[in-house]
């Protein structure tokens, strides 16, 4: 059964491999080729899985030797931590670094663990691996263009390629230990390495921003890491058994709080989002990969193995509390957003709320709408993202504003993007249908203020995705010519993205048959579907008109002969439909922006309350906890 | 039966709709103290509008303009079949994205800011559709509206505040003051014709009906809330709509336009007031 | 009655007149004259217009307006000069800045003389413009269907 092993240590291998490599045709073919493999392994896996009968299986009991060689690398990486902090004057990563090593090693080595098998293949764990390699490789694929355009108009940025996707494999090993594992240990190494590869990579231009972030990052994420390494200590100290099982089913509040705050952190709920914001500077793929489509799932992945064990519990009423909370709150945000990653960030940090509040309640319902959620939103954000980097790469800006008339100017990309963007709200595609779960699940579990956030929260975010796409179909014909710089690798990638997520919306109903109903019944041990066969089956058909209306639209608009003239501007037209005459009798140039509210709902008026609130939300939570509430 | 119902509304939502707005006018002009056209002068206005000259700025308005009248005929023919309320109103707010993207196409100072003021008026009453559909189900136990028309009393002996709620945002809806920012009826408009400023003819036609399907259906989501099992809830229901209508047509003729803030802040707090305390009680309840 | 003439939608463009003439249009719209009876709105968007109401003479500045409204006004369409300024220029027709009336610029169908013109009078026209407007809506149908 070395198939795990192969999976995690091929793209590791391909990381060194790939950072060896000088000559740039090589390491392109190199990457192109750790993808593939990548890709190829994971189904690999899920075939012999299914062929051993489709049933949950524990490996991995005698681990000597990869644990020594886990504690070293551990080693190493407080040890990378504590250089990197002392060198750039930041010492609170350093307290937080000390001190969860300190804790895991010490119960590693001191509190009497029983044996038991460290990992785990069973649905849940397939369908992230599945997703890891697919969404994680296509966007290494797409990175090889992307960073030559990107390093073509940046360059006062140092050119890392070799550093930047090794580490994009490094991160892809990983991830699948991560969601693999059952022995928190192990997941707690493979957590700590996600953190140290974000901290990394969004520190990659070197600039004063980009390195500050970079530290946001890192010290939130060991913030998270030391509640991880808490919950170990108190599992290993109450029972000596550190499974995720056992935590699962031990159900104490407070060790289900501590992950859940490694969970929050990771997956950037209030107060800790400042850093997914943040890690925007970073170049996209790192964007579209870590903080959108995979490491910030790591936490989501985590709330949902604990999900049964959250609901009716205290820990499952902060994270849902939270989760909704965030889920409201970071979309109103996304409205005073310009800078299009921005947006797209928020809007992650919004939609993991939802997910986060799903798990939180932790009945069949919400996290049957909470697994939808995230197939969806991996998807369709990291094609975003992609989409958002190769329209910068030609457009030289990624402002909202800048993208006024894309649809004339880079007609593929505004496609792409239309798709992304219609996918993440509009009925009936997949993430309406899954927020549609959710709101039935909230009602049915008697949640009245997530009821609440979520009627509130789906108006703000019908709000800022229409204006873009508002913005993107004007028919604006603009002075300048662009050129479409984006690279045939960067296409290829994008519309495997985008015919993944209209096969995944068409086949929703199979989707719900063979993979989301099973993961709730292996979680939960049984499913009843939230969403009967007939309304999904009307989603589909939805789906079909919501292509076939416009497109008989088209056919019947072509039909009729319409003169053009220019458009209403009080009869000051100057007739190029961009300038008009003015009082003096000059030509003024027409300017239109969309509404950002900034005064209303910018960062300016809701950052701080919010992350007050959040954080005082947490903090009385965990005190009630400890005092033994549960 | 059902499939009758939903072929009902498919054709005879636009004449009713038609009879409503001259109704309306004419109860406007009387208010006041005017005359008013005739009873059938939306009929008259649609076929002068069907002969007129094609003209438009850009190619592609006239097809998102079609798909907003075709997604809002689905939206009600599946609300009058009998379906998931819920999907209704979410297909409702597809349709109302597609008239906003038609209005964004031209890149035209006055239907963009008619768009986006579209867009903040779909942001105002999206909360309280949602927690009326959620209100529905908590009330009768079912998304259907098959199942909600059949109950033995009146939904809104369960839901009064959810009902209060919804007429206040209806008044958007219906595009009457004070919440008429995008796009009026009258002519007094202080952005010309708003999201309409460069729709003519055949393609203002087309809006104009897609608006007569859209105040039919709102009704009948007004009368879902009183029909009930017995016989007489069904005039009692048609009854009611026509009260509402009559509110919203004198508080179009008291009030005037309020600005986007007042408008926003005013519908999320008498959603959370009267919705949210009513989906409170109808949780306790249950 | 014909098609057009029961639904007259109308645009009212002030090209440099005094306000005198505006002020009677506008008072036709008031209870005491009413002219929503027939049918008219008083829109303010050429693209959904049937009426060109135009007070005024034409001057340097308004010149290109009203080409450029008159342009987005879909056929059928007709031209009412409100005023005698409107027709001809009245009083300021020698004037440096007036270059005539509205017919200098664009196809004008009705003159309503006065000044300032009384609402009788512009309703009179109006309803002149009306029977104009729906000879044209049928030379128009009559020539479609000739192209068909």
């Amino acid at each position: 059964m070395g198939l795990i092993p192969i999976l995690i240590g091929l793209p590791a291998c391909f990381a060194v491999f790939i950072f060896l490599l000088k000559d740039t045709r090589l390491r392109q073919l190199a990457i192109y080729g750790g993808a593939a493999c990548v890709m190829l392994l994971s189904l690999v896996l899920l075939a012999f899985w299914i062929r051993n009968g489709a049933i949950p299986m524990l490996l991995y009991e005698q681990t000597e030797g990869v644990d020594f060689a886990m504690t070293a690398a551990e080693l190493f990486l407080t040890g990378l931590i504590l250089f990197m902090s002392i060198r750039h004057r930041r010492f609170l990563p350093v307290l937080l670094s000390l001190s969860q090593t300190a804790l895991v090693l010490y119960t590693e080595h001191t509190a009497s663990l029983t044996e038991a098998p460290h990992m785990l293949i069973d649905r849940l764990s397939l369908m992230m691996c599945i997703i890891i390699a697919f969404v994680g490789g296509l966007i290494c694929i797409f990175a090889v263009g992307y960073m030559k355009g990107y390093h073509a108009h940046n360059p006062k940025v140092a050119d890392r390629q070799s550093f930047f996707f090794s580490m994009l494999f490094l991160f892809l090993a990983a991830m699948f230990g991560l969601v693999l594992s059952q022995n928190l240990i192990w997941m707690y190494f493979f957590w700590e390495i996600t953190s140290v590869i974000s901290f990394l990579l969004i520190g990659y231009t070197k600039t004063d921003e980009a390195v500050h972030n970079s530290f946001s990052a890192l010290w939130m994420n060991l913030l998270g890491g030391l509640g991880f390494a808490a919950a170990i200590y108190l599992l290993a100290f109450s029972g000596g058994n550190v499974q995720l099982s056992h935590a699962v089913s031990n159900g104490s509040a407070l060790i289900l709080a501590c992950l859940s705050l490694a969970a929050l952190t990771k997956s950037a709920q209030l107060p800790f989002s400042n850093w997914l914001f943040g890690a925007m500077v970073a170049p996209t793929p790192s964007s579209a990969l870590l903080h959108s489509a995979t490491m910030v799932k790591a936490g989501v992945y985590l709330l949902i193995r604990l999900s049964p064990a959250l609901g009716g519990n205290m820990a499952g009423f902060m994270v849902s509390m939270i989760g909704g909370f965030t889920f409201i709150i970071t979309s109103m945000m996304a409205i005073a957003q310009n800078d299009a990653k921005k947006v797209l960030a928020f809007s992650t940090i919004s939609n993991l709320g939802l997910i986060v509040a799903c798990a939180g309640i932790g009945v069949q319902e919400t996290v049957w709408g909470a697994v939808f959620l995230t197939i969806f939103h991996s998807v369709s954000k990291s094609m975003l993202f992609q989409s958002v980097g190769s329209t910068e790469n030609s457009l030289y800006s990624r402002d909202i504003e800048d993208m006024h008339g894309m649809l004339l100017r880079l007609p593929r990309l505004t496609y792409i993007m239309g798709i992304g963007i219609a996918g993440m709200y509009l009925a009936p595609f997949g993430m309406l249908i899954s927020k549609w779960v959710a709101l039935k699940a909230f009602v049915d579990s008697g949640n009245v203020l997530l009821v609440l956030f979520i009627a509130y929260g789906s108006a703000t975010t019908m709000f800022y995705w229409t204006k873009w796409l508002g913005k993107l179909i004007s028919q604006h014909h603009a002075r300048t010519e662009v050129t479409d710089k984006t690279h045939r690798d960067e296409y290829f990638s994008m519309f495997l993205h985008a015919a993944a997520m209209v096969l995944l919306c068409l086949l929703f109903p199979v989707l719900a048959v063979y993979i989301v109903n099973p993961i709730v019944v292996e979680l939960f041990g049984d499913a009843h579907t939230v969403l009967s066969m007939s309304v999904m089956t009307t989603m589909v058909i939805m789906l079909v008109s919501i292509v076939i209306v416009p497109l008989t639209m088209f056919f019947v608009s072509k039909a009729a002969h319409s003169q053009l003239v220019p458009i209403y501007m009080n009869g000051a037209n100057v007739g190029d439909n961009r300038h008009f005459v003015n009082s003096f009798g000059e030509e003024e140039h027409l300017y239109l922006t969309n509404w950002y509210l900034r005064f209303e709902f910018g960062r300016r008026r809701l950052l701080k309350p919010s992350i007050y609130f959040s954080a005082s939300v947490i903090v009385v939570l965990f005190c009630l906890m400890i005092g033994g509430v549960k | 039966m059902r499939v009758l119902s939903a072929l009902g509304f498919l054709i005879l939502a636009p004449f009713i709709g038609c009879l409503l707005d001259g109704f309306d006018r004419i109860l406007s002009a009387r208010m006041q103290r005017r005359v008013g056209p005739p009873l059938l002068q939306p009929f008259y206005d649609l076929r002068k509008l069907f002969s007129k000259q094609m003209i438009a700025v850009n190619n592609v308005q006239l097809l998102l303009n079609l798909s907003y009248l075709v997604f809002l005929i689905i939206a009600g023919a599946l609300l009058f079949y009998g379906t998931d309320i819920l999907m209704c109103l979410f297909i409702l707010s597809t349709a109302d994205i597609f008239l906003i993207m038609a209005a964004s196409s031209d890149s035209s100072p006055y239907s963009n800011m008619g768009a986006a003021r579209e867009l903040m008026q779909v942001m105002a009453y999206e909360p309280i559709t949602l927690l009326v559909a959620v209100g529905f189900y908590l009330a009768t136990g079912s998304f259907h509206v098959w199942d909600i028309i059949n109950q033995p009393k009146s939904a809104v002996l369960l839901m009064p505040g959810m009902l209060l709620g919804f007429i206040f945002s209806a008044t958007i809806k219906f595009r009457k003051s004070p919440f008429d920012l995008s796009t009026s009826h009258h002519a007094h408009q202080e952005m010309v014709k708003g999201l309409t400023t460069e729709m003519s003819g055949f393609n203002l036609a087309i809006m104009n009906i897609a608006e007569y399907y859209e105040t039919v259906m709102i009704l009948g989501i007004f009368c879902l809330f009183i029909i009930n099992r017995n016989w007489w809830s069904w005039p009692l229901a048609i009854g009611v709509c026509l009260l509402i209508y009559f509110l919203e047509i004198l508080a179009d003729n008291a009030c005037s336009r309020v600005k986007w803030q007042n408008m926003l802040q005013s519908c999320w707090l008498v959603t959370l007031l009267a919705g949210g305390l009513n989906l409170l009680v109808l949780m306790l309840m249950n | 009655m014909g098609t057009m003439s029961k639904s007259p939608w109308l645009l009212h463009y002030d090209a440099s007149s005094c306000n005198g003439c505006d002020i009677e249009v506008l008072d036709c719209l008031t209870p005491k004259y009413d002219i929503e009876r027939f049918g008219i709105i008083n829109t303010g968007d050429p693209f959904q217009a049937d009426i060109l109401m135009i007070t005024g003479g034409i001057n340097s500045q308004t010149e290109s307006v009203v080409r450029q409204l008159y342009s987005q006004m879909p056929e059928p369409k007709v031209v009412i000069a409100v005023g005698i300024c409107a027709c001809t220029g009245g009083v300021f027709k020698e004037c440096y800045n007036i270059r005539g009336g509205i017919d200098t610029v664009i196809p004008v169908d009705v003159y309503v003389p006065g000044c300032a013109a009384r609402p009788e009078s512009i309703i009179d026209g109006v309803v002149k413009a009306l029977d104009i407007l729906d000879q044209k809506q049928k030379a128009l149908a009559r020539h479609r269907q000739a192209q068909k």
